[in-house]
């Protein structure tokens, strides 16, 4: 760790974007560094989205984003089941629930037609209550876009990680990027966890991604606006009462609520679109829970006899402008993957490929095929399996095995967090009622950030 | 696997359940039980008293736990531990899951007894960020009995259920020192002494109080509590979310669940609608003391013995129950029945708010009984059923008067 010499590409931001693109770079045959901030990795943007694969048939047109989202889509596909990823290809309905939604639709398919996604499917009232029993019956209009799917947004991006790593990436957490000077056609960066030499940095900081860019250059060409978008998170039985992704006719400013499964069987309504200045306060505020349950409610009338378990909130690395600020400066050893806002899991693998193009690299195919925990309900899951040590957390089923696992990662689970990302424990009905104690001492001396402060006794 | 009582949940209600069964002789009794050891919630508790009704001796909750557990066992029960039940299925039968992984037991009747857990965060609506240190009581009795460690220094303690003052127990035990209770209500919600407590302990109490927030990032940095004064900051180090308790009823995935009481609908012999199946304890509703579970626990292995030989009722000959009142919470059972063996004699209910009123039984035009109440949403209220009913609906109502 000392050696200062080494790396071909030092990448700043451990989210789903920096690990897809250690990824891709590991895969191309480069020396990669990702250096993260905080002590695991997707504890920024990463941490909280609506978990689905996008087609883009609503992205701008001709937009770099479009491109990356449907690069993205596509390798997402190919690779999943190598990686052992799930996909749940339920495909999504956009609704119209007024005259003027419905006036909209027309464009909205067309300008989905325009941007490759062809296989769209008109539906009239009767044909959406057919597919969708559960809908409200003020529904008036529709199409479907039978390839958006539900992914696992953290075991993706975990795998593309894991297997940059099996590459020959390395990962830094705790490693907060405090200087930058180039010098002699090379990166000097000092970091929290030591310096690091490289000839390329890539700039995937996200959230802070202006920050990091005048860091690197003293000036940015993009200001990060974070617009926070929280969500609610219902049972598992809600998850009966849809079958597609049910979208809402889009506005200029923003997707708007989705209602949807999750690749873990729960049901989600979100999220809101806030802007605000804070780059890490995620707050939750009880009357926009209130608002998405009505709203929920208003789409999906069965979620009123529904609970709600869990709540969460994440935080879109929004600009000033609405496409992806992504650019080179090969002059300078420098690419900048900025403002990938709301499409970031969706894109990922389709930015990585994109950046490896702007430098120059000629793709390869992987060696290393790591194989991630299933997490998804339609499983297979481990506690189906022998020999998985019991049981540990029962509201989502997760076994002995998977936490030892996650704890022995190629990279470990360093907070709790950052193991419930990679295990779901703890994310259940009741929030760790039951397994927290058996969980503290599962994981005793195996976190940075500890779950307690210290012993009953020696305090 | 084969057993002829199959019962899921080794706490109090279920450890009792299968001592009567073995007592009465009604057959094989299988107690499944997801933790590595037997005895429930009690087990967690460092506290006494337990053990008065059952044993005639104020006992430590994990001495009770392991007495409830001998003596299910010398009966012949035996206790499977690390075994979570996933499914229940037609039969009745159950999908079970152990370290070896999934298996399946044939049983000729099974009994529920899953108990309660507390609500989280976003079902009591607390606002503000997630840092680590927002935990349940059941997760700090479990750090501090079963583990010895603790999960904060300086917390607050949202709550003063009965619960409650058992956590702030369990906090002085293990050196933690909350720097508040905090009551969303006018007043202490435990029954007397409890409420002594804090003053006793220099615990300040806020009632009329609700966290508007939790702040930090990583650990817990404090509170916004929102109260008479307006909105305040209180620096903590953590927050116990204690009692708001329901019941632990996922297994029935939304099926027959009364959303009043949050458990399983059930007749008057505990019976839920799934053929085979009955439930007791604080599966049925939020939520009362280990003595009251165990009492439960007793009547249902007498519903369950009889039932085995034929002896029960059919279901469909009873009366169901019906809530006309928001000032009643939930009523329990919520089909009834007035003769047979295993019988819950009376009706249990609770009130959402203090209030002296009215009880009615009505049946069609009739008031078929009539109670003045004075109560309290803490307390248990019970109400007997008149001998002989009408086959019509029963309608519970609350009049509040002056």
């Amino acid at each position: 760790m000392a050696e200062v010499a080494g790396y071909d590409v030092a990448i700043v931001g451990a989210g789903i974007v920096g690990c897809a693109l250690a990824r891709r770079f590991a895969i191309d045959g480069a020396r990669v560094v990702l250096l993260e901030k905080a002590h695991d990795v997707l504890d920024g943007a990463s941490k909280g989205n609506s978990a689905i694969l996008h087609t883009g048939f609503d992205a701008p047109e001709g937009s770099l984003e479009l491109d990356c989202i449907r690069a993205g889509h596509a390798e997402y596909l190919d690779i999943h089941q190598r990686l052992n990823l799930p996909l749940d290809r339920c495909g999504a309905l956009v609704l119209a629930w007024d005259a003027g939604q419905e006036a909209a639709l027309p464009d909205l398919m067309a300008q989905a037609r325009r941007n490759g996604v062809e296989d769209i499917e008109p539906m009239d009232r009767a044909a959406l209550l057919a597919a969708e029993p559960a809908l409200a019956p003020g529904v008036r209009a529709g199409f479907r876009v039978p390839r958006e799917a539900l992914i696992d947004p953290w075991s993706a991006a975990h795998a593309y990680l894991y297997q940059a790593i099996a590459h020959g990436a390395e990962l830094r957490c705790r490693a907060e990027l405090t200087r930058a000077e180039r010098r002699g056609g090379r990166w000097h960066l000092t970091t929290a966890a030591g310096p690091v030499e490289a000839g390329l940095v890539v700039n995937a900081a996200g959230l802070w991604g202006d920050h990091v860019e005048r860091l690197l250059t003293g000036e940015s060409f993009f200001r990060i606006r974070p617009r926070k978008g929280q969500f609610i998170v219902y049972d598992k039985p809600a998850a009966g009462l849809a079958r597609h992704i049910l979208l809402p006719v889009p506005t200029k400013i923003t997707k708007g609520i989705v209602v949807c499964r999750t690749a873990f069987g729960n049901l989600l309504v979100g999220p809101t679109a806030e802007e605000q200045e804070d780059r890490e306060d995620a707050s939750l505020s009880p009357d926009t829970l209130r608002n998405l349950r009505e709203t929920g409610e208003s789409i999906l009338p069965g979620l009123a006899a529904q609970e709600v378990t869990a709540a969460y909130a994440g935080l879109r690395p929004a600009t000033e402008d609405k496409g992806y600020r992504i650019r080179a400066d090969l002059a300078r050893g420098l690419v900048t993957v900025g403002g990938i806002r709301s499409t970031g899991l969706s894109a990922a693998l389709g930015i990585a490929r994109h950046v490896a193009g702007l430098v120059g690299r000629a793709p390869r195919e992987p060696q290393h095929w790591p194989q991630m925990p299933m997490l998804a309900q339609a499983g297979p899951r481990d506690w189906q399996a022998a020999g998985n040590g019991g049981i540990l957390c029962h509201c989502e089923l997760v076994t002995r095995r998977e936490i030892e696992a996650a704890l022995n990662a190629p990279a470990p689970a360093r907070s709790i967090a950052g193991l419930k990302r990679r295990t779901r424990v703890t994310m259940g009905r009741c929030q760790g009622f039951g397994c927290t104690a058996a969980l503290a001492k599962l994981t005793e001396a195996r976190f940075t950030q500890p779950m307690t402060c210290g012993d009953k006794d020696g305090d | 696997m084969e057993t002829d009582i199959a019962i899921i949940g080794a706490g109090p209600a279920g450890l009792a359940a299968a001592a009567e069964l073995g007592r009465l002789g009604a057959g094989r009794v299988t107690v499944i039980e997801r933790e590595p050891v037997p005895g429930g919630i009690p087990r967690h508790c460092g506290h006494s008293p337990f053990g008065m009704r059952e044993f005639h001796r104020i006992l430590g909750g994990q001495a009770y736990a392991a007495r409830l557990a001998a003596a299910a066992e010398a009966t012949g029960a035996s206790i499977l531990c690390n075994t979570t039940a996933t499914a229940l299925q037609d039969g009745p039968a159950l999908e079970l899951t152990g370290p070896e992984g999934v298996f399946h037991l044939q049983a000729r009747a099974v009994l529920l007894a899953t108990g309660t857990r507390e609500s989280s965060r976003v079902q009591r609506l607390i606002g503000g960020q997630k840092p680590g240190g927002v935990i349940p009581t059941g997760a700090l009795q479990g750090l501090v009995h079963l583990n010895h460690q603790i999960p904060f220094c300086r917390p607050v303690i949202l709550g003063t259920e009965l619960v409650s003052f058992s956590a702030l127990l369990t906090c002085r035990q293990a050196g933690i020192r909350p720097v508040a209770m905090i009551e969303p209500g006018p007043r202490i919600l435990a029954r007397r002494p409890s409420g002594l407590l804090p003053r006793l302990l220099g615990v300040p109490l806020h009632l009329k109080t609700e966290i508007a927030a939790i702040h930090g990032r990583e650990r817990v940095s404090g509170v916004t509590l929102a109260g008479p004064q307006g909105k305040t900051h209180l620096d903590c180090d953590g927050v116990l979310l204690t009692g708001s308790f329901r019941s632990e009823a996922a297994l029935l995935a939304g099926e027959g669940v009364d959303p009043h009481s949050t458990g399983p609908i059930i007749d008057s012999f505990g019976r839920c609608a799934r053929p085979g199946y009955f439930a007791a304890g604080n599966l049925l509703r939020p939520v009362e003391t280990a003595g009251a579970c165990w009492s439960e626990g007793r009547r249902a292995a007498h519903a369950i013995h009889a039932a085995l030989r034929g002896d029960l009722p059919d279901p469909s000959h009873g009366v169901p129950l019906t809530i006309r009142s928001d000032l009643i919470r939930y009523a329990l059972p919520q089909v009834i029945f007035t003769d047979g063996p295993g019988r819950h004699g009376q009706i249990q209910l609770r009130v959402t708010r203090p209030v002296h009123g009215i009880l009615s039984l009505h049946q069609g035009p009739m008031v078929i009984a009539s109670h003045r109440i004075n109560a309290l949403p803490e307390r248990r209220i019970t109400m007997p059923l008149p001998k002989n009913l009408l086959p019509d609906p029963l309608i519970l109502t609350l009049e509040e008067t002056a």
